[in-house]
């Protein structure tokens, strides 16, 4: 199977889904809480795929996700709340300085671009720096991102402490599908391209890659900027999602969730990242909330389920993936049609010999 | 002698919580110097010391509590080091920082399940917590002890760490990993005993910090944790006398910004002069440069 | 002097870390299509050479010239004001320093003492990589795949690269699951995909077996010619050093005692005293 049938095989599967959902909104009540991990989910996904390009692919350890987040989802707020709901959101500050719209998808690209730029201010003195350095300066520039958004201060911009609301939001879940799917697709081509090969070697053995004439500070600025770019998207649909913002929302524990999304779905694996995000979205938000729920069977008070419970099995599986199935679910492979093709094959293969045997 | 008055109360407050961010940050240092691991559990093995003494204070009688709490806090960092460090140690870099990520996940679920997400209040240790006056400021007395008792236990672990075997183990370890266990030095003890001494320190330091902060919630250790590593990096990380001088200059210019009404920056802070001082010179105010081979 | 062109001339490269002066004055050229080789004992600053000329360190004092045009220079800075203990201290005025990627870009190339193949690549992708440096696309064009026709290319320069070395038919294995002594053909492979006028080889010989040794042999000499190449090794095993070596420089303690062809250099008493010591009594 050559590049072009799996490309096109991908896309059909890609046009299902989306009918798929369609179909689903319309026969499944509107409060299911299928639809709530389809959202998040796909924002959670295309902000794992981000973060999988700079730290599994380039090999740069950064934990400021949530800061580009933050200023995606900012940028976004800030720029489409309609003109006539300004005073209102911005009580405190006399209806905020800016007192014009912005169309949806540019305000998306502008909360991509105000991250990105971020980014390559904060790259200029910080990626080159080793990796567990490099891990807590980005933390800390998240940090004081997100103290820098809580001042009272910046409010006619940012709102203060206060939350932004009233900006466009999305009902279908297809929306963000759409939009993620197609910031995914980008970040896979970038991966495939000369670049990604490029980003993969700095990851391997930097030193082997300068001596081949890759510029290191240029293309870890890049693949910083990138990723950035495409978290602050992440951040801007997931501001959608939640129809408001607040700064103090976009703490170090969301960077933590991406990062474990990430490894439990493979660094190094694109399709890994997807996987990985529904399964955990899916898991925290709605499979294992029974463990939440004080449950009786009979008069019998089945001992530990109550609140918590479920953040913390939750945490005891991630522990166990890390230690003991450190590759994730994909390792560092992909989604292959030939794979799935093959494996079958194999399977009936199998099956007939065994058959003949007796 | 305006300025003086008006801000004494934050520089004891920044001295008091200097020397609680100095006991924490010494466990960072350490481990760092020894494993090259970010423990990003320290922070909340600190917090969890506290919800400890929440607990048994309940039910045990203070005399009988504080011990207890300890050798329970140790256990638990010296279980935490065994189960989520150990099993990585041949591992890339990236897998045992997030194993430690992760743990640090699992300590503050595990506490939030526990106190179900109530805040707890600290005990009151007596004597400690007594108000005395120091000029024209009202204080409890632990933010006299705080200093004084940090001394003396970084005096008492710098002369373990020059004049022990175990401490010229510990020193050895930090340089060179590999050839000192080639040398026939026990790593795992070393390593563990890191642990012990890091953990320990952190117990004590949460018997002062709670008793000026009485609020104990599961994000209790965060911040203070990454400000501790904030302070350990800025002192040269693997350096003792490094990480406790940050953490007290950390702790006071914290607190005067408070007190000059930047509240909202006084996290900030800390985290602008991590980014300062990694630009202007990573290996720390007492750090020493490693030049690696091509 | 031959009338041949220059190509590398090393000039008065000191190399001092703190107090440790790894290379000493060290002065060398490398003539167009010659094969030289620099040799001593370990420890002696020969990987530290490379390193300076590469790139990967600049140098305390001294400068470099490739085509005879300067690519590095420099002189005692700062605090090594005061420390630098080599000699010709006030000579060189000019600072010019460079990044390994811009070495490389000049048209130097080299390989590792310790083999520094990318590990979760192919045979292929390997070499396919080190192309990167040469493409007129930027990273947009490049990702939305609309440089189709450079992508082709660099993927056939990188076939028959392979094919031409002897590694075409391994291509789309693991790198790491290659012998050793196809490990370093590898690398060899993968700088001449950078398309280099001069080649540096650290050892390139190291852990291997006679057999092998001479497969390298034979694998140094028909790259030099089929690719136009001038080569510049380090290397310990004398077999090969003597066998192929158009000119040698031996150094000891971070300078050269001698110099020389394959034969001058095997009867120079000094360099028989620095590698199997004087006699006691004597």
């Amino acid at each position: 199977m050559n590049k072009k049938t799996n490309y096109i095989v991908s896309a059909a599967l890609l046009l299902g889904l989306l009918v798929l959902i369609f179909v689903l909104e319309h026969v499944l009540p509107p409060t299911s809480m299928l639809f709530v991990v389809l959202k998040k989910g796909a924002i959670y996904a295309l902000v794992a795929v981000s973060m999988n390009l700079l730290n599994g692919f380039t090999g740069l350890f950064s934990l400021g996700q949530a800061g580009f987040m933050l200023l995606g989802a900012y940028t976004y707020g800030i720029f489409t709340i309609p003109v006539q709901a300004r005073a209102s959101v911005y009580q405190y500050f006399d209806g905020g300085i800016i007192r014009f719209t912005l169309p949806v998808p540019v305000a998306l690209v502008l909360g991509g671009v105000v991250a990105a730029g971020f980014a390559y201010l904060i790259g200029l003195p910080v990626l080159r720096l080793k990796s567990d350095y490099l891990a807590i300066a980005t933390l800390g520039f998240a940090e004081i991102i997100r103290a820098i958004f809580q001042w009272d201060a910046l409010g006619p911009v940012t709102n203060g402490s206060n939350l932004l609301r009233k900006f466009p939001t999305f009902n279908s879940a297809i929306f963000p599908f759409v939009v993620a799917g197609i910031c995914i697709a980008i970040i896979a081509l970038l991966i495939n391209s000369t670049y990604g090969r490029a980003f993969k070697a700095i990851r391997d053995d930097e030193i082997a890659a300068e001596a081949m004439g890759i510029n290191l500070a240029k293309h870890k600025m890049e693949a910083f900027c990138i990723s950035s770019f495409f978290a602050g998207v992440g951040g801007a649909l997931l501001a959608m999602f939640q129809t408001t913002i607040q700064a103090s929302a976009f703490k170090s524990a969301m960077t933590y969730e991406i990062l474990l999304i990430v490894v439990i779905g493979g660094i190094g694996s694109i399709t890994g990242s997807v996987i990985a995000s529904f399964l955990f979205i899916g898991c925290s938000e709605w499979w294992l909330r029974f463990l939440d729920m004080d449950t009786y069977i009979g008069s019998f008070h089945v001992p530990l389920l109550r609140a918590g419970f479920r953040k913390v099995v939750f945490a005891v599986v991630i522990m166990a993936m890390v230690l003991f199935y450190r590759k994730g679910i994909m390792g560092d492979r992909e989604f292959s049609l030939e794979r799935i093709g093959n494996f079958f094959k194999n399977f009936g293969r199998k099956k007939t010999a065994a058959a003949k045997e007796d | 002698m305006e300025f003086w008055n008006a801000n004494l109360p934050y520089i004891l407050a920044g001295i008091s919580v200097g020397g609680q961010y100095a006991l924490i940050a010494i466990g960072y240092t350490m481990v760092y110097g020894i494993l090259r691991l970010i423990n990003f559990a320290h922070g909340d093995v600190f917090m969890v010391a506290g919800l400890m003494m929440v607990y048994l204070s309940a039910s045990l009688p203070l005399t009988l509590a504080i011990p207890l709490m300890m050798i329970l806090t140790v256990a638990l960092g010296f279980a935490i080091e065994r189960i989520a460090y150990k099993p990585l140690r041949s591992a890339p870099r990236m897998s045992i920082m997030i194993s430690a990520i992760g743990m640090s996940y699992l300590l503050q679920n595990l506490a939030l399940y526990v106190t179900g997400g109530l805040n707890q209040v600290y005990p009151n240790i007596p004597w400690i917590s007594d108000p005395i006056t120091i000029g024209t400021a009202v204080t409890k007395r632990v933010t006299i002890i705080t200093p004084v008792l940090t001394i003396v236990l970084v005096f008492a672990l710098v002369m373990l760490i020059n004049h022990t075997k175990i401490g010229m183990a510990m020193r050895a370890v930090s340089k060179d990993f590999e050839t000192s266990q080639l040398m026939g030095i026990k790593i795992n003890s070393v390593i563990s005993a890191t642990f012990i001494i890091g953990s320990f320190l952190a117990a004590v330091g949460s018997l002062l910090y709670f008793t000026n902060y009485t609020g104990v919630v599961p994000t209790s250790g965060a911040m203070p944790g990454l400000k501790a590593f904030v302070a350990a990096v800025f002192g040269g990380i693997g350096s003792i006398p490094g990480a406790v001088v940050g953490a007290f200059i950390i702790g006071i210019c914290e607190n005067i910004i408070k007190g000059l009404g930047w509240t909202t920056f006084s996290d900030a802070f800390t985290f602008a002069l991590l980014i300062v001082i990694l630009i202007a010179k990573p290996t720390g105010l007492f750090g020493e440069k490693n030049i690696d081979k091509v | 002097m031959s009338d041949k062109t220059n190509i590398l001339r090393v000039e008065n490269v000191t190399m001092q870390f703190g107090g440790v002066v790894a290379v000493d004055n060290l002065s060398l050229t490398v003539d167009e299509h010659e094969i030289v080789s620099l040799i001593g004992p370990n420890g002696a600053g020969k990987t530290t050479a490379f390193n300076v000329i590469t790139g990967v360190y600049a140098p305390t004092n001294g400068c470099v010239y490739f085509k005879d045009d300067m690519i590095l220079s420099n002189h005692p800075q700062g605090k090594m004001k005061k420390m630098y203990s080599g000699k010709n201290a006030g000579m060189y005025t000019r600072v010019m320093e460079k990044t390994p990627d811009q070495i490389t870009k000049l048209g130097l190339a080299r390989t590792f003492q310790n083999i520094r193949l990318f590990k979760t690549m192919t045979v292929f992708e390997n070499v396919l990589v080190a192309m990167h440096m040469r493409r007129t696309s930027n990273i947009f064009s490049a990702t939305f795949h609309l440089n189709g026709k450079e992508e082709a290319q660099m993927r056939a320069d990188a076939e028959n690269l392979l094919k031409v070395v002897g590694l075409y038919d391994e291509r789309d294995e693991n790198c790491t699951s290659l012998p050793y002594g196809k490990q370093r053909h590898l690398e060899i492979a993968r700088a001449l995909a950078t398309k280099p006028t001069l080649l540096l080889l650290d050892e390139p010989a190291a852990g291997m077996n006679p057999q092998e040794t001479d497969e390298l042999t034979a694998f140094v000499r028909r790259v030099r010619d089929e690719f136009d190449l001038t080569v510049f090794m380090i290397e310990h095993h004398m077999d090969l050093v003597m066998e192929i070596s158009d000119r040698i420089y031996v150094l000891d303690f971070g300078h050269t005692i001698a110099q020389g062809t394959a034969d001058e250099v095997q009867n120079n008493p000094r360099v028989i005293e620095a590698y199997l010591g004087v006699q006691a009594d004597a």
